[in-house]
């Protein structure tokens, strides 16, 4: 089993506590001038996504969390999991719910997205950063409408509903930002 | 070409050189003003601290680098030298981090025939002629716990330090040994690293004086209920910048220290190295009454020039040096 010790803890670096895998996103190391040094670590829980803080003594070990993040290519969702292809190796691997609560909405196939696998098992979905979806149900247009700063709901065809300006019809494509869920623009046909 | 490409320049601004270069000039007509000699002594050395917190880099013919002057010039002190001051690179092992270097510059000066309190007064003088500080202030050790942490630092014991961490919602190290569950120093660094700490000298610099009698390190203790280490250090911005002592001149009971330091790291499986016999024969044969400080100046350029980390301040930090 791999460990490091508080001095090797950089920004980034995988953990695992209480049988969790954290990232680490701060390590301050402090020690009065004749007394016991700590690294004080601001570290998120890679499964739930919560940041907490931990105190350790300088020169204590943690074990090394067998974390990475890989690129593959969303195929199909079979109504409980979500399979994905890597595209040069062609391995498929699949993700349940949990990991998928944020990319679900945006991706209705082929989309290229970053995967964090923990022991080779995916932890966290993230959908590309912009998507392109149509839309398939809103009210209808205001034509010549695009000074007031208005929205309406628009629901698209993934299933995900963001708020649109109100120039924008049913069945035009738009890009969102999925990062916030924003409606980024029109794409053009 | 990789982003380490430019490692190879400087960490430290032109603007922060200048600075530096200015300091030590302040600190020099400082100490030439008041009659205190500046000299300079080895920095490898056949002794070492045998500090329980400070690990010395050993060299590959045996001998050690200093992490402080404190022992050659004290006996430079017990040898009739008079008030001296120098400033020394010095160097401990592992202790690198947003204020720290393993390396770093520290002003070191003593003044016979005056106690902590006195020389508290002349630092405060220093900061002010150096246009760092016009003032400073002083705070016991005990009040800044009382007030900071709502502990009593003589009378709680460790139980009680460590239930008042968990009740601020810091979660403790894990895998504390029962030595340490037990050690109340231990619970007071904590208290000290994460709580009372940074609340000091957030308006002036602070003067944290009269330290627990198992925290003298080199400093004399005043008999009392409780007895109490006449040491102080300077805190400002929540930083230790200066640790000084009304120093302890009695040979056996320095070398009664070394010998339980030494047989602490022991029982731990610490490195324990040479203590310096040469400094107990200088205090046998007389060192005179007096105060002496260390001061950290590269963090002291740090909160000066109103920056964020001690690599800023250094031309070369540790990673580039």
């Amino acid at each position: 089993m791999a460990t490091v010790s508080t001095n090797e803890m950089k920004a980034g670096t995988k953990v695992l506590i209480d049988g969790d895998p954290y990232s680490v996103i701060e390590n301050e190391y402090r020690k009065p001038g004749k007394g016991q040094a700590t690294n004080s670590l601001k570290i998120r829980n890679l499964k739930t996504g919560r940041v907490l803080e931990r105190t350790l003594k300088s020169g204590d070990t943690l074990e090394v969390a067998d974390v990475e993040d890989v690129e593959m290519q969303y195929l199909y969702n079979d109504g409980e999991f979500w399979t994905f292809m890597d595209p040069k190796s062609f391995e498929q691997i699949q993700a349940g719910a949990a990991p998928m609560a944020d990319a679900a909405q945006w991706i209705k196939g082929e989309e290229i997205c970053r995967i964090t696998l923990w022991n080779g098992v995916p932890l966290y979905v993230a959908a590309p950063n912009s998507v392109e979806l149509t839309i398939t149900e809103t009210d209808p247009g205001v034509r010549g409408d695009t000074a007031t700063g208005g929205t309406k709901p628009a629901k698209l065809e993934t299933g995900a509903v963001v708020k649109v300006p109100l120039f924008v019809n049913e069945g035009e494509k738009i890009k969102i930002d999925t990062r916030t869920g924003e409606y980024l623009n029109r794409v053009g046909k | 070409m990789t982003g380490r490409s430019q490692d190879w320049r400087p960490a430290a601004t032109r603007r922060v050189l200048e600075a530096r270069a200015e300091l030590y000039g302040s600190i020099r007509a400082f100490f030439a003003a008041r009659s205190v000699l500046e000299v300079e002594t080895p920095i490898l050395s056949r002794h070492a601290t045998v500090d329980r917190h400070i690990d010395s880099f050993a060299s590959t013919d045996g001998r050690w680098l200093h992490t402080s002057p404190e022992f050659a010039m004290k006996r430079l002190l017990a040898a009739g030298s008079g008030p001296i001051w120098q400033i020394a690179k010095v160097f401990r092992v592992d202790e690198q981090g947003r204020h720290h270097n393993p390396e770093f510059s520290m002003l070191e000066w003593y003044r016979p025939g005056l106690d902590h309190h006195a020389l508290m007064d002349e630092v405060a003088a220093l900061l002010a002629h150096c246009g760092v500080a016009s003032r400073c202030e002083r705070t016991s050790y005990r009040e800044a716990f009382v007030r900071h942490a709502g502990i009593d630092p003589w009378t709680d014991e460790a139980p009680r330090l460590r239930a008042a961490l968990r009740e601020r919602g810091i979660v403790e190290p894990q895998g504390l040994s029962s030595d340490e569950l037990a050690d109340r120093d231990f619970w007071l660094d904590l208290w000290m690293s994460l709580v009372v700490g940074p609340a000091l000298g957030g308006d002036a610099p602070v003067f944290v004086h009269d330290y627990p009698a198992s925290q003298a390190a080199l400093a004399r203790v005043r008999p009392g209920t409780p007895p109490v280490a006449e040491r102080f250090e300077l805190f400002w911005h929540g930083i230790e910048l200066a640790n000084g002592f009304h120093e302890l001149t009695d040979a056996g009971e320095q070398r009664r220290r070394f010998e339980d330091d030494q047989a602490w790291r022991a029982a731990r499986g610490r490195t324990v190295p040479p203590y310096d016999r040469q400094l107990v024969e200088a205090l046998q044969s007389g060192m005179p009454d007096c105060a002496g400080v260390a001061l950290g100046l590269d963090r002291l350029l740090m909160l000066t020039l109103g920056l964020t980390s001690i690599d800023q301040t250094l031309a070369f930090p540790a990673d580039r040096a």
